[in-house]
């Protein structure tokens, strides 16, 4: 969270960590972090967060989800918990640890559409198994299997497979806040 | 757009110390066998320590304490969705080969099993799968750092469910870091060699005024207002061995201290988790004991 909050702040953006619901109003848009979903889902559900974001899913608010975050907003999950949720607000259907454990957790070069080449950084990463024929691909990757999407966009919603934030190269904010 | 294939590279520092930067803000858990992982999980534990017994159980039974048996780890590797950490001994470099075989997702070189090498500690960077390593003061730290570890955690004193040891190991690394931060550049030579520290990873310190790597803590914390009390001094996640499994209610426990490392800095909140817990662990006086797990390593 600190990283993606330090290179909002590197664009000029007001960003505040959100842990309750009540922080969610008045906001532009939201940066969903990576960590382990399964935590995080838990946390949103005590926290009563979970309600509160998913109706502002529905009427279009923005959110960008990293790692962890494009698991919880996707629409289906491979290899999760079988109790596990999702706020299906993204058509992508992610594998949890779809590229491996933290053995096969790698760094690669990523030809995103309009930027040019970024930094990959893949931890114990997602992979978007299939997705729906409105999302656009922003991005792929062949990791010896074809090409996977790695970043997408579905209207406000974006998600990413990898760690933007754990590099010094900040454009794929910058596009997310430009789209704000 | 077109794909990018082999330029990959797995096993660097980046990926190693992105995993821990992403722990950051939760809690790992001791765990000895799949119940005791899957309540881990639900309770929204970040990772899990997988070892066959908590520390309060190996100072109790004595004896040599050993890397655990593989077929414990893989079952709760196959039980968990979250990060399954293990334990190898301190220089037991064949222990953590074994362990990197295991597709653990990371090794804890840990004090709380019996020493290998009363000299030297693996050299972390031969392996892909990242470290963590235990320090009581930032020139152990550093060299751990120096050796390969990708995240540092306090001593403290395992399986005592005392936080002291803990606070003093904290403590100790921030106040040496802000020495550090404070010296002028010709000072920082004779300050690495009074901690015994590599000169750049000092002049590092110096220059950024935090560890390389993450900070977590372990060693002793036992109840939701421990888990608080360390972040607030500067821990950016924490490690609970024996104090959930050996408390009353442990699955409260373990939900009680996650909530209260995710809200530590909001009293009210660690208030209402910390209602009718139940006992925590026993704990045992650092002063009475016999064996102190946090003066192995060096």
């Amino acid at each position: 969270m600190r990283e993606h909050i330090s290179m909002l702040e590197g664009l000029g953006v007001e960003a505040v960590a959100v842990r309750r619901a009540e922080q969610l109003e008045g906001l532009d848009g939201l940066v969903f972090p990576g960590g382990e979903s399964t935590t995080i889902a838990r946390l949103l559900t005590t926290s009563g967060i979970r309600p509160v974001l998913a109706d502002k899913l529905d009427q279009g608010f923005p959110v960008f989800g990293t790692c962890a975050g494009l698991i919880l907003l996707s629409s289906a999950i491979l290899d999760g918990r079988s109790d596990q949720w999702s706020f299906a607000a993204l058509p992508v259907e992610v594998r949890r640890n779809g590229y491996g454990r933290q053995i096969a957790s790698f760094e690669t070069p990523v030809e995103v559409e309009g930027l040019g080449t970024v930094p990959g950084v893949f931890i114990r990463a997602p992979k978007i198994e299939t997705w729906g024929s409105d999302v656009t691909v922003l991005a792929v990757h062949d990791h010896g299997d074809g090409d996977h999407p790695v970043f997408v966009r579905y209207g406000p919603v974006w998600g990413c497979s990898f760690h933007p934030e754990l590099t010094n190269d900040d454009r794929i904010h910058r596009l997310f806040v430009e789209s704000l | 757009m077109s794909s990018s294939h082999d330029p990959s590279t797995i096993g660097s520092a980046l990926v190693k110390r992105g995993l821990a930067d992403m722990l950051r803000g939760g809690v790992i858990m001791d765990v000895v066998n799949p119940e005791q992982a899957k309540i881990a999980e639900d309770a929204g534990a970040v990772a899990v320590m997988a070892l066959e017994r908590v520390p309060s159980d190996i100072r109790r039974d004595g004896g040599v304490a050993r890397m655990s048996d593989p077929q414990m780890i893989q079952e709760i590797q196959a039980t968990v969705t979250i990060p399954v950490m293990a334990k190898a001994r301190i220089g037991h470099f064949a222990e953590a080969q074994i362990l990197q075989a295991l597709d653990v997702d990371y090794i804890d070189e840990s004090e709380v099993l019996t020493p290998a090498d009363e000299e030297n500690h693996i050299d972390k960077w031969a392996f892909t799968v990242p470290f963590v390593c235990g320090a009581t003061n930032l020139g152990e730290a550093l060299r751990r750092i120096g050796e390969g570890a990708c995240l540092i955690r306090s001593k403290g004193e395992a399986g005592t469910g005392n936080v002291v040891e803990a606070v003093r190991h904290l403590r100790t690394i921030n106040a040496q870091i802000r020495r550090l931060a404070s010296a002028d550049a010709s000072e920082l030579f004779s300050l690495a060699k009074d901690l015994g520290a590599p000169l750049p990873l000092v002049q590092e310190v110096a220059r950024t005024g935090k560890l390389p790597v993450p900070l977590f803590c372990a060693g002793g914390i036992s109840t939701p207002a421990d888990a608080s009390l360390v972040l607030q001094l500067g821990a950016e996640a924490v490690f609970v061995g024996s104090g959930i499994f050996k408390s009353d209610d442990p699955v409260r426990m373990a939900e009680a201290i996650v909530e209260a490392a995710t809200h530590y800095l909001d009293a009210g909140a660690v208030a209402k988790v910390s209602t009718g817990l139940g006992a925590a662990m026993k704990g045992l006086e650092t002063a009475s004991l016999e064996q102190r797990l946090a003066e192995r390593g060096w």
